[in-house]
């Protein structure tokens, strides 16, 4: 049997920023390897630097040193729309603040993803990616007129609706209560496991990290 | 891509985003197609239907008679020939005496297009190939109403009593002058003889018409335009009447610069809008990228977008200024006597253009930002794409309105100067504002809790705010100009002229009926008007040196080339002043000398002793210029440009002119004496009067629908200045009430900010509006202006109205919002 390769490893990943004439040390050197169908969660306090390696990991940012490497492609070794290209064909992503589109109602805020790749029946995709989330009866809701559950169930659909290979969430049950985040994870967890897909959780919070199949510490900008 | 593109545009449409751009897009081209559907009718009226509006291929003119050898070689040349003859005078009928505009046609007339009558007013005309039989007028429906006359019924004219034959509705060469005072009676050639109205002074135009074969046509004009003497000019198919051009190019020039103002509002709604788009669009954006979407994917995504929403916003504005140019037309038709064709498409494809060129250049470039949004502000809100200096970012916009200022006025130093009192106005009044905004946000100190959080405001939000004033300045300036300014500027023309001032002018008094007409002024109860002699002259040395007409501008020009009106007397007139040089002296009638009009004496290059030449019937004399005057032309009396000592001219055939004031209840006697003196002209100066401020009000009627347009940018602006801080005010609103503070107390601190700003543009307002009033005041009307002082109340009482509206759309989107919610937005 063949030892399968990590769907995404960081290498001597570093990232400062300047601060006045200082240099202000926010990760250092982290590495790590992530399986495909594993389930990470990356943990640590506020300040720890865990969404700035969610942002490298996904490649919205570049790093001051260090590789990533996302199924086998060095990732800064593309342009910016290299690495939009390769989150689109293998990224999906939740965000605390749901970051639902305002203009669109929830049926096209999930079809958005499939229409810029020019993907064809975008809409029935949609909705019965939402009917998969509970929220067959909400399609032509407007996200002001959502619960924040509701909106995150709209944002896990539209990670979903691409079928990723990898998922990465940022503090998805950041702005819910306890009883719709427990919710929301479970519900991440279900698809998760249906679709067999990758899943890096980013999470302050122990019990949910607990849930994954590994859990990174971060303190200070580095792996603990 | 384009099938995405459209879906967002619906999408953005359905929550209100491009709802700025596209009114503001729509009004833009509103405006400048309802303009230019007008123009450009006007203009196919003028050149397609230019053989008709000469009546000829070539047409010669003359303020005397044609030799015959003229005629001659119009024959020679194989061409057809026919002549007309127009002048002024008073027909009559038992109970009325009015002006009108005689044409005399010979037979053959006109050789291009065709007369239209009618057997009565109003009723369905047709073509005809006839013209009035001997003894008989053709009258136009204006006449006939003036006169109520019917076909059949009788006129005099003159010594001589003729039947109206019909009446006539159209004639090709009637033009489209703005200045068709008097209406129009048509008659034979043959008959003008008996009428006697052609005597000594009579301003008489004499036309040869020539139409054929084109090449005989150019080639007889070719020969002729070289042999043309003085008073004589050619008009042709390539020298299309330059009067009726130029006036209509001016005033459509006049229109199409209006239009302007609505345009240059819309483009800073435009950019306003843009603004707004970029603010809610930033996460969206982010999320994009965030999704996959390649940099050249977005770009591509937003540029079909924005095509898409700029051709449909055009298309509508152009349908609208179909409609618009139907209200113009409806405005202003009485003006034009012409048959106006059906628009072309271009004015569309023109108004198109301004709205892609708009789009282009004020929404474009800040839009363009959005591609560089980086993926990373899904995760740190923070983030946003560099900054963009606004030169860059606008400068294309400016180039690109520049260009557009040009091309309306149609000359690039006209356009430039347009264009620089557009920006010098918006950078004054920006300047102006921005500067009271910050003073006025630091003085805080004495007043109470939510005025000094209102104020401190006006001075945080400065740009916003004094992009808010700026709007509302400029659209009550423009109000203000239009009712106050533009009342007070009539009025104060009218009562220029005393009650007593003479209203009407006699002009064609022979030497021999002047004892009779004094006779006739006794008889009647008038008082003894003062009778001027008049002898017709032409200018043709300066100081030994030959004048023509080359050399000179198109008004001095045309002053060169026609006879000019002399007059003679020992005195000047005492309502003349002298500005330079005396009065005439016992020296001076001795040897002969003139006194000038300064205006004219600046126009043509006189200075006092200049040796002036003069040709009074083939003789010439010349005599130097001792004293230049200035004139009250609304005085309503008798003027004269160039008056000479009684030597040089008492022995020229000369007439007479008097002006005189007739009272509202003896206008019976107008008709006595065009019945006791039928060759004097009697001209009504306040009919003429009226006509005048008729035909200024129309125009000011066409103007004030187009600055509608500007009115209506202006509101956008409102509009869009108050969303691009809506958000903003909805968080302090918010974080203001989640401390405690009441409804009241938010609405109060809001209410401090809009008035400050209401009062503010107001203020600005009544300034220019004053300023311009002004400026008309002394350029156009030349006479002192009295300032309105109701302007500096009415204009902030009206900037605080337009702003209370503002208002109550900002207070309801702060109060209605629950804080919670505005504080987790942020």
């Amino acid at each position: 049997m063949n030892n399968p390769s990590p769907i995404i490893a960081a290498r001597g990943l570093c990232k400062s920023v300047a601060n006045g004439a200082q240099s202000l040390v926010i990760l250092q050197d982290i590495g790590l390897e992530v399986m495909p169908g594993e389930a990470v969660a990356i943990v640590g306090a506020s300040g720890s630097g865990k969404s700035t390696l969610l942002g490298l990991l996904a490649g919205l940012d570049v790093p001051s040193a260090g590789t990533v490497t996302l199924a086998g492609e060095n990732l800064f070794a593309l342009d910016e729309d290299g690495r939009a290209a390769l989150r689109a064909r293998l990224l999906g992503f939740v965000f605390q603040s749901f970051q639902l589109l305002p203009a669109l109602n929830a049926l096209e805020n999930v079809m958005l993803p499939l229409e810029l790749s020019g993907a064809v029946h975008a809409a029935a995709a949609a909705e019965a990616m939402l009917r998969r989330v509970g929220l067959g009866e909400r399609l032509r809701h407007y996200p002001k007129t959502l619960s924040g559950g509701e909106q995150q169930r709209v944002a896990l659909a539209r990670a979903f609706v691409m079928q990723p290979q990898l998922l990465l969430a940022d503090e998805p049950t950041g702005n819910l209560d306890a009883v719709t985040g427990a919710d929301v994870i479970n519900r991440l967890f279900e698809l998760n496991a249906e679709r067999g897909t990758t899943l890096i959780l980013v999470t302050h919070d122990d019990v949910l990290a607990q849930r994954c199949s590994r859990v990174i510490r971060l303190a200070g900008g580095k792996t603990v | 891509m384009t099938r995405l593109a459209l879906t967002m545009l619906w999408r953005d449409w359905r929550a209100g985003e491009l709802r700025v751009l596209a009114i503001a897009l729509v009004i833009a081209v509103v405006s400048v197609t309802s303009v230019g559907f007008f123009a450009d009718r006007l203009q196919q009226a003028l050149t397609r239907e230019a053989h008709q509006l000469l009546g000829g291929d070539v047409v010669l003119v003359s303020d005397h008679p044609w030799q015959q050898a003229t005629r001659d070689a119009v024959i020679a040349s194989g061409l057809k020939l026919t002549e007309s003859m127009s002048f002024t005078s008073m027909a009559r009928t038992a109970s009325e005496a009015q002006l009108v505009a005689v044409k005399a046609v010979a037979d053959g007339y006109p050789l291009r297009g065709k007369l239209r009558i009618a057997p009565a007013p109003g009723v369905a005309d047709a073509i005809t190939d006839a013209l009035p039989a001997t003894g008989e007028v053709w009258v136009d429906e204006r006449m006939a109403g003036v006169f109520a006359v019917a076909v059949g019924d009788r006129l005099e004219l003159g010594n001589s009593t003729f039947k109206v034959g019909a009446i006539l509705t159209l004639e090709p060469d009637r033009g489209a002058s703005f200045f068709n005072f008097a209406p129009r009676l048509m008659m034979r050639v043959d008959d003008v003889a008996a009428t006697g109205l052609v005597q000594t002074g009579s301003r008489v135009t004499y036309h040869l018409l020539a139409a054929g074969e084109r090449v005989d046509a150019e080639a007889f004009e070719k020969a002729m335009a070289a042999k043309l003497g003085r008073g004589e000019t050619l008009q042709s198919l390539t020298h299309a009447r330059p009067e009726i051009r130029s006036t209509l190019d001016r005033a459509g020039q006049f229109v199409s610069l209006a239009a302007l103002l609505a345009v240059i509002l819309a483009a800073v709604a435009i950019a306003l809008g843009a603004q707004y788009y970029i603010k809610r669009h930033l996460d969206g954006y982010a999320v994009m990228r965030c999704l996959g979407a390649t940099q050249a994917g977005l770009l591509s995504l937003l540029l079909r977008e924005f095509a898409l929403l700029g051709v449909l916003a055009s298309l509508l504005g152009a349908a609208g200024g179909y409609a618009g140019q139907t209200v113009i037309v409806w405005m202003i038709g009485d003006l034009i006597k012409v048959q106006l064709p059906a628009p072309t498409l271009l004015p569309a494809l023109q108004g198109c253009a301004v709205g892609i060129v708009l789009l282009l250049g004020f929404a474009l470039p800040p839009l363009l930002q959005l591609k560089n949004v980086p993926a990373l502000r899904v995760l740190r809100r923070e983030l946003g794409p560099a900054r963009q200096s606004s030169l860059l970012a606008y400068g294309v916009g400016l180039a690109a309105f520049a260009g557009l200022v040009v091309w309306q006025a149609g000359e690039l130093q006209l356009g430039l100067i347009v264009f620089g009192g557009f920006c010098a106005a918006f950078a004054l009044f920006g300047a102006v504002a921005w500067g009271a905004l910050r003073v006025l946000g630091r003085s805080s100190g004495a007043s109470g809790l939510t005025w000094r959080f209102g104020l401190a405001n006006l001075g945080r939000r400065a740009g916003a705010n004094t992009v808010q004033v700026l709007a509302l300045a400029i659209g009550l300036t423009t109000i203000l100009l239009l009712t106050f300014t533009r009342g007070d500027l009539l009025a104060t023309w009218q009562s220029k002229i005393p009650p007593d001032a003479p209203n009407r002018f006699i002009v064609n008094i022979q030497p021999d009926q002047r004892v009779l007409l004094a006779e006739f002024f006794t008889a009647n109860g008038l008082q003894q008007p003062e009778i001027y002699p008049m002898v017709r002259g032409r200018y043709v040395a300066l100081n030994g040196k030959a004048v023509s007409g080359e050399g000179f501008e198109e008004r001095a020009r045309r002053m060169v080339e026609r006879e000019f009106n002399l007059s003679y007397m020992e005195t000047l007139p005492p309502h003349n002043a002298l500005t330079a040089g005396r009065g005439f002296e016992t020296g001076d009638l001795a040897r002969g000398g003139l006194s000038v009009e300064d205006g004219i004496a600046r126009t043509l290059g006189w200075k006092l002793g200049d040796m002036l030449t003069w040709q009074v019937a083939g003789e010439n004399f010349s005599a130097p210029i001792v004293g230049i005057r200035k004139l009250d032309w609304d005085s309503m009396r008798v003027n004269f440009f160039v008056i000479s000592t009684p030597s040089l001219l008492e022995k020229a055939a000369t007439s007479f002119i008097t002006s005189f004031h007739l009272p509202p209840d003896k206008t019976g006697v107008t008709q006595q004496l065009s019945r006791r003196f039928p060759n004097l002209t009697l001209v009504d100066m306040s009919a003429l009067l009226k006509q005048a401020q008729d035909l200024v009000g129309q125009l000011v009627r066409a103007v004030q629908f187009i600055f509608l347009f500007a009115v209506g940018s202006g509101v956008l602006v409102l509009y869009a200045a108050l969303l691009a801080t809506r958000d903003e005010r909805v968080r302090e609103a918010a974080v203001m009430r989640a401390l405690g503070a009441s409804r009241r107390q938010v609405l109060a601190s809001q209410r401090a900010e809009f008035a400050v700003l209401g009062l503010l543009a107001g203020l600005l307002a009544a300034v220019g509006a004053t300023a311009i009033g002004w400026l008309i005041a002394q350029k156009v009307f030349q006479f002192p202006y009295q300032i309105n002082h109701w302007v500096w109340l009415i204009g902030p009482l009206l900037g605080l109205a337009c702003l209370g509206v503002n208002l109550r759309a900002a207070a309801r989107a702060v109060l209605n919002t629950p804080p919670l919610a505005a504080l987790r937005d942020a």
